[in-house]
């Protein structure tokens, strides 16, 4: 009971709480308090990721894994940007300074502590640079992707390689002093793709009203870890 | 540009080329740089959450609850998500269905509403204009295109009947309109990417290997 129907029961309840807020104004109040309790739920929820990061590596130092020394690395980044966020945050380097005489060797301390400890300077200078240029990376792996797509000579596949050529050549400035070739793309952009998104997009929204109805009626439960 | 600055540079371009070098094959600068980012984006996420979630939401309002008791209900959420935390416990791990099934109906409840508004209504409205009022005659044909292209798209996700006669063939010229979609996603895709690229060889051509130039030149 406890651990099957009272959870389908406030999953329920919740859901059409939530449903009649749109209808019952008086209920705008309850679904604005549920959205701050969504954020606070959240916000203690991504300690599991932490908590599950921290246990991986401590495994993999443990057993000495393959490539186990890496661990190290983001266990030291993660408490490292941890601390940093923390100081900074809090305030701390700003007391610390206030409380030094000028020119002492203790303010000199502190500040190299802090430009050591700039929260905001790790994250432009190490988290930004990896992430863009990943994510750059993929500009040579999605052209050899493109080359094996392309080279299922089906009508299908001829079709997607002309799309994407024109988009690609309408998009650069070489490509738009070809005559009728910015024309050609924004009509493609603006017909076929638009009537394409629009029909996935009217799918996707039957999809998720449906898939929403039966998990609030508690026919789909696969999301508690139950089979019936 | 200051020493420092020049220092955080020299970090990002180090990086930069670290990742790069996954190109020629996995090799440890990769790896390096690779270990180093998840440890500095859960860190950077878990301090930024701290202080803009838990923060205003939780601490200051409890904290404040002497004047206002009625932020002691924000009690009930920490509990919720404290029972969540027990999902790493092989024993106790059923307690975290209360919050799970509490978020799954809040997120359910409020998203029925707005998506069949704006996901099925509104883009059935776009679809269905008069194509009299049509400013030209080539407008009123890229509203009938639009049309049948939307139809026949939503024909081929149609699975309950065989496509097959009327409905095969408009599920054909629904993948037709699909793959055109797709070319355009892709092209779209691939031009962000290289556009990616191109910052960051801006960066370092720029910022790295000129910027050093002129700070050792003064």
């Amino acid at each position: 009971m406890m651990r099957r129907q009272v959870p389908l029961l406030i999953c329920f309840v919740a859901g059409i709480v939530m449903l009649s807020q749109n209808f019952i104004p008086p209920l705008t109040w309850v679904y604005q308090q549920a959205l701050e309790w969504a954020r606070i739920i959240s916000a203690i929820a991504l300690f599991i990721g932490l908590i599950s990061l921290v246990r991986v590596h401590t495994m993999k130092l443990k057993r000495k894994a393959a490539n186990y020394r890496y661990s190290y690395v983001t266990l030291f980044a993660l408490c490292y940007m941890i601390i940093a966020g923390f100081l900074t945050k809090y305030g701390l380097f700003v007391k610390l300074h206030a409380g030094c005489d000028t020119g002492s060797a203790w303010e000199w301390i502190v500040t190299a502590l802090e430009k050591a400890l700039n929260f905001q300077e790790i994250f432009l200078n190490v988290q930004i640079p990896i992430q863009a240029t990943m994510f750059s990376l993929l500009a040579f792996y999605i052209a050899s992707a493109a080359f094996r797509a392309f080279k299922a000579r089906t009508f299908e596949a001829t079709l997607l390689l002309i799309a994407a050529m024109i988009v690609m050549l309408g998009r650069v400035p070489l490509g738009q002093m070809i005559p009728g070739v910015k024309e050609i793309t924004v009509w493609i952009l603006d017909v076929p793709n638009t009537a394409a998104k629009r029909g996935i997009m009217i799918g996707v929204g039957l999809g998720m009203a449906s898939t929403s109805l039966k998990i609030m009626l508690g026919i789909e439960r696969t999301y508690l870890g139950m089979k019936d | 540009m200051t020493g420092m600055e020049l220092f955080w540079t020299w970090v990002a371009a180090f990086l930069t080329l670290s990742i790069y070098s996954f190109l020629y094959k996995d090799n440890p600068f990769y790896k390096f740089a690779e270990h180093l980012v998840v440890g500095v984006s859960v860190g950077y996420i878990f301090t930024i959450n701290w202080h803009q979630g838990l923060h205003p939401y939780l601490f200051n309002p409890l904290a404040a609850s002497w004047e206002h008791p009625y932020n002691l209900l924000r009690v009930i959420p920490l509990i919720l998500g404290l029972l969540f935390l027990l999902r790493i416990s092989r024993k106790y791990n059923w307690l975290s269905r209360f919050t799970i099934a509490l978020v799954m109906g809040i997120g359910c409840g409020t998203a029925i509403p707005p998506t069949i508004e704006t996901r099925i209504i509104q883009q059935t409205k776009a679809s269905m204009i008069n194509i009299i009022d049509q400013p030209s005659l080539w407008a009123g044909f890229c509203a009938v295109t639009i049309l049948v292209g939307t139809i026949s798209t939503l024909i081929y996700f149609f699975f309950s009947k065989e496509h097959k006669g009327i409905l095969g063939g408009t599920a054909r010229l629904g993948i037709v309109f699909l793959m055109v979609g797709f070319g355009a996603s892709f092209g779209y895709t691939v031009m962000a990417r290289i556009s990616l690229l191109i910052g960051r060889l801006n960066f370092l051509i720029n910022d790295w290997v000129i910027g050093t130039w002129n700070f050792i030149a003064g």
